[in-house]
């Protein structure tokens, strides 16, 4: 960078320019279309409002009784169950997967492209293809269960069974994308790292962990901010899926916002509130592991 | 040598078995969307179908307007995604090598965006487009929902990886910034370019939440608003809906398969990294 610093007139102006150039686009919609409404929703949530008549300015009333909401917080932790047990998952059958893919096997493109198909499936044709499988009388899944000789199980009618399949559904969807991305993390790492290590006589488990692990970093990083931003919000595949049931025991917390908003009695201000709070959540958690991780760059 | 073998064994059976377990959903899908109406149902079921029909398939196009969903999803996924690499990649490459003013708080904030899903600022959202005049327009749901943290954040990180000794020397030898990002950087980009685009064009074809909140017209409706409209009806069709899940899989499928082979062909083709 000293290099760059020295460099006078017409390059160093355009050096300065340009990044914001390239950044512009992105810059206009993001603050257009997120950053503005964000703040508008931060309004909203200091309001009652339905979103018909004018709101009426509460102040923090609010946020004084989303902190009594039971339902919520019970929402939220649902949602928390949810994340933590997918997360494992989510972050190391991909890894895993991925590290089959990039050997030498026959049939490698057809191998990826299998693995890849079920998260090219939106979340409303997922939840629809699970409810079909896991129907208590017609589904596959009891039928093979029969088959081997067990009872068949009500998937969908029963609370830990349904959050079972809700997470069942979710790797299943989600699985193929990190795969991807882990491929391309470790096509990025040169070769010669490991043929070095391997002349140097380290094992694939020392050259795994002293090569593999290390500098997929950046890689690793994105897909456990991407992950967990992505179950966090869990909602589409839900609701096609078991609509938050049995009664509320797959109900998460952005359907809980989103019924508050739209269904009944339509608290677009109280909605808006739960929102805020939401998003300070996962915001900390973002910034936490940012530190964390510093960014994601290989040391 | 026998070693490698069994391992090459192993890993041959590992492979199969996951594939086989992954596919077995679709596989059961596809093969249940040829099976008559009583047939779908039975238990215990049939595996291939008794009597093979495509009168699901028919009852879906002919009840449906399907041919205009699909082109308004082909329409707005395509331009969608040409949007989304071209800026995505821009911004991604200026937080990886530039250091500049602001960087920090910008790309803080542009992984902040990460965080707002659209579901939660449904509300405010709505009244922006609505201010823009794109309520109940195709470029409502081609522009917003164009500039994702995602690619920005995917591209950003195959640029750290790209040596600054590569820019730099270019520098050296007078090459423009504008010059560099277009006849250097992007060439090299290409395989996370190809990423990007297989993934917005399956972001935006899939997308339920943005054509939800902009769309009124059921003629401009897209196929997952079409789809849910289905799904959401009191007495939901199975055969109908099992036989329009198999076909809106389809162009993501075409799609994926024409990208992949420009996909590996940029690995290889990008092997400057020794």
């Amino acid at each position: 960078m000293k290099k760059i610093k020295k460099k006078q007139g017409v390059t160093s102006l355009e050096m300065k320019l340009f990044p914001y150039l390239l950044i512009l686009p992105n810059l206009f919609i993001f603050a257009t279309f997120i950053a503005v409404p964000a703040l508008f929703g931060a309004y909203f949530s200091l309001n009652k409002w339905s979103g018909m008549s004018a709101p009426v300015f509460i102040g923090l009333d609010n946020y004084v009784r989303a902190f009594h909401d039971v339902k919520f917080w019970q929402s939220f932790g649902r949602t928390l169950v949810y994340v933590l047990i997918s997360l494992p998952f989510i972050m190391g059958i991909p890894l895993f997967l991925a590290n089959l893919m990039i050997k030498e096997i026959r049939a490698k493109g057809m191998f990826r492209a299998i693995f890849y198909w079920p998260s090219m499936i939106s979340y409303i044709i997922v939840g629809i293809s699970f409810k079909f499988m896991f129907g208590d009388n017609t589904g596959i899944i009891n039928y093979l269960l029969s088959l081997m000789g067990k009872a068949k199980v009500e998937w969908l009618t029963q609370g830990s069974t349904a959050m079972f399949v809700v997470i069942l559904a979710t790797i299943w969807a989600r699985t193929g994308f990190y795969m991807v991305t882990y491929i391309s993390g470790l096509q990025s790492i040169p070769l010669s790292y490991y043929e070095a290590a391997e002349v140097d006589g380290a094992n694939p488990v020392q050259r795994f962990f002293k090569i593999t692990l290390p500098l997929l970093k950046p890689t690793t990083f994105l897909v456990l901010i991407l992950s967990f931003i992505d179950l966090f919000k869990a909602y589409g595949l839900v609701l096609a899926l078991t609509k938050g049931g049995p009664g509320t025991s797959t109900k998460f917390v952005v359907q809980y916002i989103y019924e508050a908003a739209f269904d009944g009695k339509r608290e677009m201000g109280y909605a808006s509130a739960l929102s805020m709070i939401l998003l300070v959540v996962m915001a900390t958690f973002t910034l936490l592991q940012f530190k964390v991780n510093k960014g994601g760059e290989i040391q | 040598m026998s070693a490698k073998t069994k391992s090459n064994w192993l890993t041959y059976t590992v492979v199969i078995l996951l594939a086989a377990l992954f596919l077995f959903p679709i596989f059961w899908i596809v093969l249940s969307s040829f099976k008559s109406g009583s047939e779908m149902f039975r238990f215990p079921p049939t595996f291939l179908p008794e009597k093979f029909t495509l009168d699901n398939y028919r009852n879906a196009f002919e009840k449906g307007n399907f041919g205009r969903y699909f082109f308004n999803s082909t329409l707005v996924s395509v331009l969608s995604t040409i949007l989304t690499v071209i800026i995505n990649t821009m911004a991604g490459y200026a937080f990886a090598k530039y250091k500049f003013r602001g960087s920090n708080v910008l790309f803080i904030f542009f992984i902040a965006t990460l965080m707002l899903p659209l579901e939660v600022l449904m509300i405010p959202i709505f009244h922006v487009v609505k201010f823009f005049k794109m309520y109940n327009t195709f470029a409502g749901i081609i522009i917003p929902p164009a500039a994702t943290p995602t690619g920005v954040f995917l591209l950003r990180q195959y640029f750290l990886s790209v040596p600054n000794e590569l820019i730099e020397s270019a520098r050296v030898d007078g090459a423009s910034e504008t010059r560099i990002f277009f006849s250097i950087m992007l060439p090299i980009a290409k395989p996370a370019m190809s990423v990007l685009a297989i993934f917005s064009f399956m972001w935006r074809w899939n997308d339920f939440m943005w054509p939800l909140l902009v769309i009124r017209d059921v003629e401009k409706y897209t196929v997952q608003l079409a789809l849910a409209n289905f799904s959401g009806q009191f007495s939901v069709d199975w055969n109908s809906l099992i036989a329009m899940s198999v076909v809106s899989v389809i162009p993501v499928l075409i799609v994926f398969l024409l990208f992949q082979k420009q996909f590996v062909q940029g690995m290889v083709t990008s092997g400057m990294k020794e």
